[in-house]
């Protein structure tokens, strides 16, 4: 069966529409099936404008595009207080982890969807043993984005694939499922998904499951979560059926 | 023994043209760049076919390595100090089977 690929982390300037549309047309020429695009906590009082606008554009070039809010907490006690107030109106919830607390918070609850470090401090990324074994039990992801790998150069790229190869280890040790996403800022930092899968080999993820970071994986979570923003869902598993008199 | 080879059909995405020398210093240094002179040695890449017209070109690589150019390829940045993207448009154990697939943009310089 042939693989449905997302690229859920796309970053145009979403005050900038013609740029938006550029970057849903080049993910369908790319052969993207589904798409996301963060929107910083801060953005999201205007959000149903641009959702709405968004998803005309990509019913244009028949995408299925998915709700993601990138979070970035400077605090756990932050961190839930985001989680309380938004987990409910998004369809993927990342966490921008910039201190070990948030990082540790963040994998271990079932709320998060994607764990996402910064890719230029190295020192900053707490991906280690205790955060898989938290994110495994949790369902969260580890997200691991291309782009740094593109404009970095020299010894930061050397440095940032030597990080990544033992986050990705890891990750594979405790089963956490990876998500390799674009994090493209324009149509020319964008790639297709089979170059994608060939940049994530060269932090030694085997074929298959780079493949997997970024078809199966991302789609797992968006399936999941639609299921549970379902008015229909239950629990897991539990879905209702009929209601009222004929049941 | 015979050495079985891939041939890969590019397509440069940018608003500029280039030369076919800078397009393949710009291919020959990523390879380079990631995998060292060591692996690039491996790779058996020759330049098959460009149009700069078009922005399309066809490269030669063994076999084993198509995984690691298409690596290489999607690292490129930038071609003579101008943005850039390149995308394999289709790999093929054969020239014809992409000439068939691509006919005019395969003629070039």
């Amino acid at each position: 069966m042939k693989r449905v690929f997302a690229d859920i982390n796309l970053k145009p300037n979403l005050n900038d529409m013609e740029q938006v549309r550029q970057m849903v047309l080049k993910a369908s020429e790319l052969d993207y099936r589904l798409i996301a695009l963060p929107v910083p906590a801060s953005f999201s009082s205007s959000l149903e404008k641009h959702t709405q606008r968004l998803r005309e554009i990509c019913k244009e070039r028949s995408l299925d595009i998915a709700s993601r809010l990138n979070l970035q907490p400077k605090t756990p006690r932050e961190l839930l207080q985001f989680l309380r107030k938004w987990r409910r109106k998004f369809e993927i919830i990342a966490v921008v982890c910039e201190s070990k607390a948030v990082a540790r918070q963040a994998a271990k609850d079932h709320r998060v969807d994607l764990l996402n470090f910064p890719a230029i401090d190295f020192h900053g990324r707490f991906f280690d043993n205790a955060e898989a074994e938290l994110a495994s039990k949790s369902q969260a992801s580890l997200e691991i984005e291309i782009k740094p790998l593109l404009t970095l150069k020299g010894p930061a790229r050397i440095r940032l694939l030597s990080v990544l190869r033992r986050e990705a280890a890891i990750a594979k040790n405790f089963h956490v499922p990876i998500v390799v996403s674009s994090g493209a800022t324009n149509p020319l930092l964008m790639r297709k998904p089979l170059e994608m899968a060939a940049l994530a080999t060269l932090f030694d993820l085997d074929k298959p499951s780079a493949l997997d970071a970024v078809s199966k994986n991302p789609l797992a979570i968006v399936k999941r979560n639609r299921e549970k923003l379902s008015p229909r869902f239950v629990a897991p598993g539990i879905r209702l059926i009929k209601m009222g008199k004929d049941c | 023994m015979k050495v079985r080879r891939r041939y890969l059909a590019l397509k440069i995405d940018s608003s500029e043209k280039f030369e076919q020398k800078e397009f393949l210093d710009a291919l020959w240094n990523a390879v380079i760049r990631l995998f060292g002179e060591y692996g690039a040695s491996k790779t058996g890449l020759a330049l098959i076919g460009y149009n700069m017209e078009k922005g399309f070109a066809i490269i030669r690589v063994a076999h084993t390595e198509v995984e690691k150019v298409r690596a290489a390829i999607s690292s490129i940045t930038e071609v003579a100090a101008k943005p850039v993207a390149i995308h394999v448009l289709a790999v093929s154990g054969t020239l014809k089977a992409l000439h068939r697939k691509f006919g005019a943009a395969t003629s070039g310089n």
